[in-house]
């Protein structure tokens, strides 16, 4: 699971939950893989991404790095700035762990990179 | 052989067996393949910049695999773990997910710039458990699918309709969750190439895209073989030729967007006097 997936997690499905967001990480194995920067589509995805939960998400797993806590305003133009981003969206992913609901308590195991999201009959 | 959705539940069908034939079946490889470009192309997203989808039983990962070759990014979700093992030998780029449909998509408002759905939503159809009610899970998967959807997405489901009844349930439901659109039926004529297509949007009415008809039913049969040839012959059509022009304004029919239509004047130069 790459950051950005858990940027845009909830688990709201779950029965009672309101918000569910954003859901807690406990990483018990992390990997780190390069993939190619387009900084088109980091400038196009950073609009629509909670900051504080990307800060937070990526600190609460030991890799926020030199990431700014908050986004500055003429961000578009730094291109360092925009190479960090990309790299703890898409380069930093839990691949064995769990996510926590953070209003039930549920916990979502991660495994092999992929969270289950299967709720039981008596959760919906 | 009966409907798959008729044998057993998906997370069941879709086992170790199933999912090998989605490396090894070169055919069945080749219509996912096929499909799942038709499907982009239905999506309509703004010529060449890098968008965030969501492919809805994802599977294997064929079609996620036809999105990174466009230049996206993508998250998959699907409820079979055996077809995700597939695709994490794939090495796919997209982060995978795995989740019942019907039980609702679990993310943000806005999340993604569109959907893309190969060979699955006939699933959500059928009751496998007892306390399963096709309408009520569709009805919760399209609406959870339509508020994570940016303003002016689409999202795109090829599917295997069993009858119509079934086509006439999936699309209520889509509408009563605030989607506008139909079902866009490619090769209607044709027993093997016949596609069903459930184009919906999010930002109002338009007008669905056109259909592709077999070759024999187009008036336009002569000029566009010729075409062909010709592309052919050059690769490419130079740009902003006649034929570029033609051709993006054909493809741009097939996405459904408004297009002029195609005159004498078409690509011819502009004499700069007014
Ligand atoms: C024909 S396969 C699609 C293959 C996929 N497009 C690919 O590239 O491999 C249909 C997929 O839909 C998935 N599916 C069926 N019902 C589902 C449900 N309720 N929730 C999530 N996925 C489902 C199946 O597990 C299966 O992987």
């Amino acid at each position: 699971m790459k950051l950005l997936t858990h940027n845009m997690l909830t688990s709201k499905c779950l029965k009672g939950v309101n918000v569910g967001y954003p859901l807690g990480i406990v990483a018990k194995d992390i990997k780190v893989l390069e993939t190619e920067f387009n900084s088109e589509f980091v400038l196009r995805i950073i609009p629509k991404l909670d900051w504080d939960t990307l800060w937070n998400a990526a600190d609460s797993i030991g890799h926020s790095g030199d990431l700014p806590r908050t986004l500055c305003d003429d961000y578009e133009n730094d291109v360092e700035f925009l190479k960090k981003a990309h790299h703890v969206l898409l380069e930093v992913e839990v691949i064995n762990g769990e996510l926590v609901c953070p209003e039930s308590g549920r916990k979502f195991a991660i495994n092999k990179g992929i969270p289950n999201m299967l709720l039981n009959e008596d959760e919906l | 052989m009966s409907r798959p959705e008729h044998q057993a539940p998906p997370e069941l069908f879709y086992n170790e067996n199933e999912a090998k034939k989605y490396t090894q079946n070169s055919r069945m490889i080749d219509i996912q393949v096929q499909m799942s470009e038709r499907a982009i192309e239905l999506l309509a997203l703004p010529d060449d910049e890098p968008h965030f989808l969501l492919d809805l039983g994802c599977g294997s990962g064929l079609s996620g695999s036809v999105l990174e070759d466009q230049g996206h990014r993508w998250v998959g979700f699907d409820i079979s773990s055996a077809m995700l093992d597939v695709a994490l030998e794939r090495e796919v780029e997209g982060d995978l997910l795995l989740g019942d449909l019907g039980q609702g998509l679990p993310f943000r408002a806005g999340a993604f710039d569109g959907a893309v759905s190969i060979s699955a939503l006939q699933w959500l159809c059928n009751a496998d458990k007892t306390s399963h009610h096709p309408t009520k899970r569709l009805y919760k998967f399209f609406s959870s699918l339509y508020s994570c959807l940016s303003r002016t997405a689409r999202a795109v489901f090829q599917f295997y309709p069993e009858n119509s009844d079934q086509m006439e349930l999936m699309t209520t439901q889509a509408m009563k969750a605030g989607f506008f659109g139909g079902v866009v039926v490619d090769y209607p004529n044709s027993t093997k190439a016949k596609k069903f297509f459930l184009v919906l949007m999010c930002g109002g009415a338009a007008p669905l895209p056109k259909a592709m008809v077999e070759a024999e039913e187009e008036e336009r049969i002569s000029y566009s073989s010729k075409r062909d040839q010709l592309k052919k012959m050059r690769g490419k059509p130079l740009k902003r030729s006649k034929e570029w022009i033609l051709e993006k304004k054909e493809r741009r029919r097939r996405q459904g967007k408004p297009t002029k239509s195609d005159t004498k004047y078409t690509g011819r130069k502009r004499s700069g006097r007014f």
